[in-house]
């Protein structure tokens, strides 16, 4: 196992960079922070049209939420392969289609985080916001989403970590990400599978555990902190991470 | 883009037996998921520190990686690593063998913190009023404790259904010919892209939403009405 990270362990890491395109681990993770952070301000739009007073943003939101989540994720990636470059009307890379497809997924299941973490705020703020003469917009910017979302931190960082691990699906359409680095090494490699696998296992492993840890420290230090001055049930929960 | 045009009866057939292969996988491995999530889920209540200690430890294995990478490490590390003719046996019916292994450990993990939270909501109380009325440990626990902490667990648990019904998907990764397969099989080959993805994303769309109608039904019928 050793010989094999000598080896390849660059190839894991970075991929052939910087002789030829950024790959492995680092890929793996560029990918879920692009997921999530262009997920995330969509998440909250979404989330706005599902508890909207208007029909017209409620019920295509709430079919979207419904269809995205159910439907398999590699199915949605064969969608995106499909319809981006038709949409846009130019042939897209592999990377791009996972990207827009993580965006689409997680905004989905962020929209109903977001939601929860709204609608668990007393009717109270709204109302106190509203007659001290806040607008729609100003009420949730200054009122309402500052502690929806401060309250929905640990929840979004698990999404990262499913996100972390939905970008394995780069595989099936050739993203050079972390697992495609590892079924490089064994085809190079062909006798060792397990050792190599187990590597790869090992490193998802190493990755996700730290940031479960990472969610959990700021679940505890969050309700710490609310613990003194509120009295919101809790509502965030580490408990969210999927498969993928 | 004329859906109903590409449902020849050739497609039909050949999406059928797509749709049983993957009917199949998630059946076999909800039952692995759910029999060994139960079983660890006991053996966390019962155990001591050990006990406790291998619960975890599978936990925190099966949740921190992705379903492909467990899938890879089934299909092609595992094998290698056994005696040449349980390997030649193995090879005969793999990949969907391998698939309800892998998926249903992974998912086992999520059952098991399902209904660990179930049990950490019954009070202690229940557990030691059943040992007090003389039943054993197994007892109590079938008895009083389990089904309590299942109602409460049944929306978890039905979420992560209708996720594990949503990941057999992954088995296309090590050419099961389930659902997801044999659509990319007939796009290859027709070349009808947009109508052989709809009938697919329509057949898994359906199956979820009726696993959670499924799932709310009976989270209404089992609801325990003091709560």
């Amino acid at each position: 196992m050793i010989e094999i990270l000598r080896t390849y362990g660059t190839l894991l890491l970075i991929g052939s960079y910087p002789e030829g395109p950024l790959g492995g681990l680092a890929l793996t993770l560029i990918l879920s922070v692009l997921g999530v952070g262009l997920a995330f301000p969509l998440s909250i739009v979404l989330a706005l049209c599902r508890i909207s007073a208007y029909a017209v943003l409620r019920v295509p939101a709430t079919a979207i939420v419904y269809l995205v989540r159910g439907v398999p994720l590699i199915m949605l990636v064969f969608w995106s392969y499909y319809l981006v470059p038709v949409l846009i009307g130019r042939t897209v890379s592999a990377m791009s289609t996972l990207v827009v497809t993580l965006v689409v997924y997680q905004a989905a299941y962020m929209a109903e985080i977001v939601r929860a973490g709204i609608e668990a705020l007393p009717n109270g703020q709204t109302e106190a916001a509203r007659s001290l003469g806040l607008g729609y917009a100003r009420t949730l910017q200054a009122v309402i989403l500052p502690q929806a979302l401060f309250n929905m931190l640990p929840s979004l960082l698990s999404q990262f970590i499913s996100t972390v691990k939905e970008t394995s699906l780069g595989y099936v359409i050739s993203v050079q990400e972390l697992t495609f680095a590892a079924n490089e090494v064994n085809s190079s490699l062909l006798i060792r599978p397990f050792e190599v696998y187990l590597i790869l296992s090992l490193t998802y492993f190493a990755v996700c555990l730290l940031l479960t840890r990472a969610a959990h420290l700021l679940e505890t230090a969050i309700l710490r902190r609310r613990a003194g001055r509120s009295t919101t049930h809790a509502y965030a929960t580490h408990d969210q991470v999927q498969p993928g | 883009m004329n859906v109903f045009s590409f449902l020849t009866p050739d497609h039909v057939a050949v999406l059928a037996r797509g749709l049983s292969f993957t009917a199949a996988i998630t059946i076999a491995s909800w039952l692995l998921a759910m029999g060994l999530g139960m079983a660890l889920a006991i053996l966390n209540e019962s155990g001591g520190r050990v006990a406790r200690g291998v619960v975890a430890a599978f936990i925190a294995y099966q949740r921190n990686i992705p379903v492909v990478a467990h899938l890879l490490l089934w299909y092609f590390g595992v094998p290698a690593l056994l005696p040449k003719p349980v390997q030649s046996w193995i090879n005969v019916h793999n990949g969907e063998l391998i698939s309800v292994i892998a998926i249903g450990l992974c998912l086992a993990a999520y059952f098991c913190e399902d209904i660990r939270s179930g049990f950490r909501s019954i009070p202690a109380t229940q557990h030691e009023a059943a040992r007090a009325l003389g039943l054993s440990f197994l007892q109590s626990m079938r008895w009083v404790v389990v089904p309590q902490a299942l109602r409460i667990a049944l929306p978890a648990l039905v979420n992560h259904t209708v996720l594990l019904f949503k990941t057999t998907a992954l088995a296309m990764a090590i050419g099961v010919a389930e659902l997801t397969y044999v659509v990319r099989e007939l796009e290859n080959q027709t070349f009808r892209t947009f109508e052989a993805y709809s009938v697919a994303t329509v057949v898994y769309l359906m199956i979820s939403l009726a696993l959670m109608g499924a799932g709310a039904m009976l989270a209404r019928r089992y609801r325990i009405p003091a709560r």
